[in-house]
C-alpha cells in the first residue's frame, strides 16, 4: 500500500480510475517516440507495468537468447557438414493405412500447441473478469494440451530412438549431428512446456481456490499466459527451421 | 498496491481485457498458416519458394503470437524496444556462423574428400 489506502478493487471502475496516484501523474499521458524518452529519462520507474510482468517479459528474453544459441548451433553443423542431411520430411514420415504421410504426427502436435495458445489466450480474458471457474478451467484445458504435446513427443522420440536407431553421436540416415541437434532442440523445448504445464496447474489451483479473490489482481493469470505464449512460439520456429527446412 | 490502480489506468498500463473475438479470429490465422506451412512441406516444394515461404509463414506466426496473444501491441513503446530490439543482436551471430560454416564446409571438401 502506497499512496492510497483506499482499496480499488472494492469499488466500481470509474472510482478507481478517478483515485488520485501520485507518481504516475505526468509523462503516462504521452504516447509514441516521446513517451519512449520521458519514460526512460526520469528517475522512476521505466515499465508502467507490475514488476511480476516486467520479470517474466526480461526472463523470456534471456530464455529467447539461450533458444537463438541452439538453433544458430544447429545451423552451424548442418551448413558445414559434407554428409547429406537426413530429410525430416522422410525420418519424421508416419504410416497411415499403408500411405507414408510426411511429417504427420508433427503436424498434430503444431495444432495441439497453437490450440493450448488459444484457449490460454481466453483463460486471460476470462480472469480479468474475475470469471474464476471459466479461466481455471480454461487454464486446465490449457496443461492438458501441453500434457498431450508431451506425450507426442515421447512417443516420437521413442520411436526414432527404438525403431529408427537415430543416437545424439550417429544415425543411419546421414550426418550424424541430426541426432544431437534434434534431442537437444527439442528436448529443451519438451522441458519448456512440462514446466509450464505444471506452472499452470498450479496458478489454476490456487486460482480456483480463491487465492486472487482478496487483492482482486488476476494478472498472474496473464503472467502465466505469456509464458505459455512463449513456448508455442518457440516451437513456430523449431517447426519452421528444423522440421520443415 | 499501486499495481492494482494501475490496472484501470488505460491503455498500456496492465490491465489487457480485449474482445474474445479478436483472440478466435488470432488463433483461426494461426491454424491456416500452420496448414500452410505444413502443406508447402506435403507438396514437397523445392529451392527459393520453400525457404520463402517457410519463413513468411513462421515470421507471421510469431508476429500474431506476441502481437495478440503476448499483448505486445498495447504495451508501451518502453516496454516493446526493450524487449523486440535485443534479439536483433543474434542476427549478427547468425551471419557470423553462416560464413563461419561455409568456411568449415569449404576447409572439409578441400581435405578430407
Amino acid at each position: 500500500m502506497s499512496s492510497t489506502t483506499i482499496d480499488p478493487s472494492s469499488m466500481p471502475r470509474a472510482e478507481a480510475a478517478a483515485a488520485p496516484i501520485v507518481s504516475h501523474a505526468g509523462p503516462d499521458s504521452v504516447a509514441g517516440v516521446r513517451g519512449l524518452i520521458a519514460d526512460w529519462s526520469s528517475d522512476r520507474e521505466t515499465f508502467k507495468v507490475s514488476w511480476g510482468k516486467a520479470m517474466m517479459w526480461i526472463f523470456l528474453l534471456s530464455d529467447t537468447f539461450i533458444f537463438s544459441c541452439f538453433l544458430t548451433g544447429y545451423m552451424t553443423v548442418r551448413v558445414s557438414t559434407t554428409v547429406p542431411w537426413p530429410n525430416p520430411s522422410e525420418v519424421f514420415a508416419l504410416h497411415v493405412g499403408g500411405v507414408e504421410v510426411p511429417l504427420l504426427l508433427i503436424a498434430i502436435m503444431t495444432f495441439v500447441l497453437i490450440s493450448s495458445s488459444g484457449t490460454m489466450a481466453m483463460a486471460v480474458n476470462f480472469a480479468y473478469r474475475r470469471d474464476r471457474v471459466n479461466a481455471a478451467t480454461l487454464m486446465l484445458v490449457t496443461a492438458t494440451c501441453g500434457e498431450i504435446f508431451v506425450g507426442m513427443q515421447a512417443f516420437e522420440w521413442s520411436k526414432l530412438i527404438l525403431e529408427e536407431g537415430i543416437r545424439p553421436w550417429g544415425n543411419p540416415m546421414g550426418a550424424a549431428q541430426f541426432g544431437s541437434a534434434f534431442f537437444m532442440i527439442t528436448g529443451f523445448h519438451g522441458l519448456h512446456v512440462t514446466c509450464g504445464v505444471i506452472y499452470l496447474f498450479v496458478v489454476a489451483f490456487r486460482l480456483l481456490r480463491g487465492d486472487y479473490e482478496k487483492s482482486g489482481n488476476y494478472q498472474i493469470v496473464e503472467i502465466a499466459g505469456l509464458y505459455w505464449h512463449f513456448v508455442d512460439l518457440v516451437w513456430v520456429f523449431i517447426f519452421a527451421l528444423f522440421y520443415l527446412w | 498496491m499501486q499495481t492494482e490502480a494501475d490496472q484501470h489506468q488505460g491503455q498500456g498500463s496492465g490491465h489487457q481485457e480485449h474482445p474474445i473475438k479478436l483472440y478466435l479470429f488470432v488463433w483461426g490465422l494461426l491454424f491456416v498458416l500452420s496448414t500452410l506451412s505444413y502443406l508447402v512441406d506435403y507438396f514437397q516444394l523445392q529451392g527459393l519458394l520453400r525457404w520463402g515461404l517457410i519463413i513468411a509463414f513462421m515470421l507471421l506466426k510469431a508476429g500474431l503470437i506476441v502481437a495478440v496473444f503476448m499483448h505486445m501491441a498495447w504495451e508501451r513503446l518502453a516496454l516493446i524496444y526493450a524487449i523486440l530490439l535485443p534479439p536483433l543482436a543474434l542476427l549478427v551471430l547468425v551471419g557470423l556462423m553462416a560464413l563461419e560454416g561455409g568456411h568449415t564446409f569449404l576447409t572439409r571438401t578441400l581435405f578430407f574428400h
